[in-house]
């Protein structure tokens, strides 16, 4: 029997631990959490099939919420522990979560590579251009001017550029969302993990304790005008006049993901052969 | 292949045993290099005292590692006339010096080349038919062409018959009859073969000397078993590939050398606390900082007993000569998958990258075997880190129903839930120590050897120049035992103490500038406190078999 047919069908509730989370009321987080939870419902997927990894971060705590497998790892690497889980088992879903000072800066090199290696996994960035969990320090996201008491009068750096990046590094998938609108997010998540390859999601997910000047996002976001391109040139073209408020897909590529084949052709004691004299 | 394997490979076709190291200057490719070559009827495992032979095509810098090349007045020096004077640092041996005019002969033969000249001629100098080479440089020839093979035939023959006037130094004497089967392997490639046979299918590194060739051997090894080898972009990311690996439940492996380690340190304390298995294998070399890349030394053993942050017990071991590479690495996979750790398997680049004749290991039990769980009674709730008798938690392997959880490196309740309390901290910090202090490790955690009052204790590469070192001293009347523990942590004090039984002198052998050996037994053992004597150095001077044995023989 198949137990996939056979199982009901699951709700978002489903998805979720009984652990409560340790944000702050009215954190961003809360919703990327539900919109996960949902998205994986409505793509009928079971936890047992789903991984999700992170890194450190108030955003990183975000798996030992769910009801899914997870790995909550170090700062910063939460992308090679999901690639090393995808590579070895590639029927399993796998989702790598965290926060924009773990992905962008002490993670930064594997962004990169994550999306040029093109491994078949989504990645949700939770993006409230600070340091939380730390106390409220810049992070690569953050405004030049931003006064914190590690940078006092500000980083005066300009921002990283998260889906410039990401385009141009070779992610297969490439959209910016807000915490603020749950359903758009969540429908974002399942597109993003339908789609072959390394998706990156940047969801613009408010720090309402270090940055609660981040609240008035809901009124400067927008729908992005256009509809997702699958020609990463006229993305890229599209990134230049970004504000930054555009919310949608911007990109879909076709890139074949990498994926070892993993079958063998002999036994480990075969291999002996080529040492015997 | 280079000259050095092929007179490697035609003494196991004519049945002696040998090994052969390299060693070579500082540039990337060309320049100066030496293939160091032992052989013998019987068995060896490091190199000798001396050279007999030490035969120049061209000299260019060699000096600049003359001291790895000790010559006596017995050896033989063998120079081309067009190499130019022998460099003052290898005369200054006061060895024999004669001319041989390898590019000159080898011009005669059309296709003939100097390094095959050299060959014939060391051959006939110790006694190896030149019939030897026929199947070695078949081999070596496969692709080229007949002519070749001929070309190269004539010029070993021409060698040979050249070396006729040179008086003979060292002959290598007779082969055993009877041979049991053989291999030639490098210690990298039998730490490669010991992780596979061992179970391990998921391997991610990033390229450094002198782990590189375990790699490069590994990858296309790993596609024909069904796993695979991913090249990630550092060492960060290797290391936690190959955790996030794991965790699907597959044994996984890194490899890199001391630099690689140290920036992995942090993700094998996370392999610590979130109790995943995995092997990571670091090939020594000199350091610290970048050191020196090519060459040996024992200087890792502290960051890899003590360089974790927190209480982070973790296995430790050492393989003890080319084929025990082989052996241990097996052994860490199957260890690490048994107790859910991380394994820190000390290899260096004398043994990775020495060429070894070898008797064929045995065949192993030691295979990965993670107690897993399948499925719970009803309403029971999946813990993680449940507290068991021996320390070991089954892990569910993502995939089974109703046992998701969240693997931590934070500090966790049995369930993986983040807890900071006191209470749950002891309790999973004595786990996660009695799950690998209780193992029963058995008779391989160290190599125990003869008998006697006097000990001596080493590890790694080193043990074989202290087998032979004892062997000599054996001769002279001097008993004494060796001592080399393959498994440094967790420390074994009983059996340590049973292995030292009687023992009132200890001599300690380890070739670290810092003693960390000695220091690491003062720390976990209880070793007689007056008569330990160290004997140390750095890299890269091997530790000579005769240099051990005269500080033996010193203390009647
Ligand atoms: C190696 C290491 N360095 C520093 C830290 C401290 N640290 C914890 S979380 C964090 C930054 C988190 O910021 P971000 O990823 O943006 O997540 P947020 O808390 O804002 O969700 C830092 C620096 C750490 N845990 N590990
Ligand atoms: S500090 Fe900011 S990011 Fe962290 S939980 Fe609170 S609101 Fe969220």
């Amino acid at each position: 029997m198949d137990s996939k047919t056979a199982a009901p069908a699951l709700t978002a509730k489903d998805f979720k631990s009984d652990l409560k989370p340790v944000w702050c009321p009215g954190c961003g987080d809360f919703t990327v959490l539900s919109s996960i939870t949902k998205a994986l419902a409505e793509l009928g997927l079971r936890p047992e099939e789903v991984a999700v990894v992170s890194g450190i971060g108030c955003s990183s705590r975000l798996p030992a919420y769910l009801n899914t497998y997870g790995f909550h790892g170090v700062h910063g690497r939460a992308l090679p522990t999901a690639a090393g889980l995808k590579l070895s088992r590639p029927e399993l879903t796998v989702l790598a979560a965290g926060g924009d000072g773990d992905g962008y800066s002490i993670g930064g090199n594997h962004f990169l590579h994550a999306a040029r290696r093109n491994a078949d996994f989504t990645y949700v960035v939770m993006d409230n251009r600070v340091y939380g969990m730390t106390k409220g320090q810049p992070s690569p996201t953050t405004e030049p001017d931003w006064d914190s008491a590690l940078t006092p009068g500000g980083t005066g750096l300009s921002p990283f550029r998260p889906l410039v990046i990401a385009l141009a590094s070779g992610a297969n998938f490439v959209a910016r969302a807000f915490s603020g609108d749950p359903n758009g997010t969540a429908e974002i998540i399942a597109e993003a993990i339908k789609h072959p390859g390394f998706s990156f999601i940047e969801v613009m997910s408010p720090c309402v304790t270090f940055r609660d000047e981040q609240r008035q996002w809901k009124t400067q976001v927008r729908p992005s005008p256009v509809p997702a391109t699958s020609d990463r040139s006229q993305a890229a073209r599209r990134l230049m006049t970004d504000d930054g408020f555009n919310i949608g897909i911007l990109f879909k590529g076709d890139r074949t993901p990498y994926q070892p084949p993993l079958r063998a052709r002999m036994t480990a004691a075969d291999l002996e052969a080529e040492f015997a004299l | 292949m280079t000259a050095g394997s092929m007179l490697l490979d035609a003494a196991a076709h004519a049945g002696f045993y040998g090994l052969m190291g390299r060693t070579s200057g500082p540039q990337i490719r060309g320049g100066e290099a030496a293939a160091l070559l032992r052989l013998s009827p019987v068995p060896v495992e490091a190199p000798d005292d001396h050279f007999d032979i030490l035969l120049a095509i061209d000299w260019l810098n060699v000096q600049r590692f003359a001291a790895e090349l000790p010559l006596t007045p017995d050896s033989l020096i063998i120079t081309d006339p067009d190499a130019g004077e022998v460099p003052a640092a290898i005369a200054a041996y006061g060895a024999r010096i004669v001319e041989l005019p390898m590019k000159e002969l080898a011009k005669k033969i059309p296709g003939g080349r100097a390094n095959m000249i050299a060959l014939g001629a060391v051959a006939e100098l110790v006694g190896l038919p030149v019939s030897a080479f026929t199947e070695t440089l078949g081999k070596a020839l496969k692709k080229k062409r007949q002519d070749a093979l001929e070309a190269s035939i004539a010029a070993v023959n021409a060698g040979a018959e050249a070396a006729k006037a040179l008086q003979a130094t060292a002959r290598l004497g007779v082969p055993q009859g009877d041979l049991p089967p053989r291999w030639a392997i490098t210690g990298n490639s039998a730490a490669g073969y010991g992780a596979i046979r061992g179970g391990v299918r998921f391997v991610a590194a990033y390229p450094i000397t002198p782990a590189t060739e375990m790699l490069e051997w590994m990858a296309p090894a790993l596609q024909k078993v069904g796993g695979a080898l991913v090249q990630a972009e550092d060492e960060l990311a290797s290391i936690n590939m190959a955790i996030g690996a794991s965790f699907g439940g597959t044994p996984s492996l890194t490899a890199t050398s001391g630099p690689g380690l140290a920036l992995m340190i942090e993700a094998i304390g996370l392999a610590v606390a979130s109790e995943t298995p995995v092997v990571v294998v670091d090939v020594m070399r000199g350091g610290p900082s970048t050191g020196i890349p090519t060459k040996t030394e024992q200087s890792d053993l502290n960051i890899a007993l003590y360089g974790l942050h927190g209480d982070a017990p973790h296995l430790v071991l050492a393989p003890t000569s080319v084929a025990d590479c082989l052996f241990t690495t097996q052994w860490a996979v199957h260890l690490a998958e048994a107790v859910q750790c991380p394994a820190i398997v000390l290899s260096d680049q004398s043994m990775a990258q020495t060429r070894a004749v070898i008797d064929r290991p045995a065949d192993l039990a030691f295979v990965a075997r993670r107690e897993t769980v399948s499925a719970l009674a009803a309403e029971e709730t999946y813990k993680r880190y449940a507290l068991t008798g021996t320390g070991v938690s089954p892990m569910a392997i993502p995939g089974t129903p109703g046992c998701q959880y969240t693997a931590d490196g934070l500090e966790h309740s049995e369930t993986g839930s983040p807890s900071s309390q006191a209470s749950d901290h002891l309790a999973q910090l004595d786990k996660r120590l009695h799950k690998l202090t209780d193992y029963q490790y058995g008779d391989h955690w160290a190599v125990v050897e003869g008998e006697g009052d006097v000990a001596v204790l080493t590890w790694g590469s080193t043990t074989g120049a202290v087998r032979e070192a004892l062997a000599l001293a054996q001769a002279d009347g001097l008993k004494a035992r060796l001592v080399a523990p393959r498994l440094l942590y967790p420390a074994q004090p009983e059996k340590m103490a049973e292995a030292l039984d009687g023992v009132k002198r200890i001599l300690v052998v380890e070739q670290s500038h810092l003693g960390q050996f000695h220091k690491y037994l003062r720390a976990e053992y209880d070793l007689p406190t007056r008569d330990v004597t160290l004997f140390n150095r750095p890299g890269p001077l091997p530790m000579r078999p005769g240099e051990i044995r005269q500080r033996l023989l010193s203390w009647r």
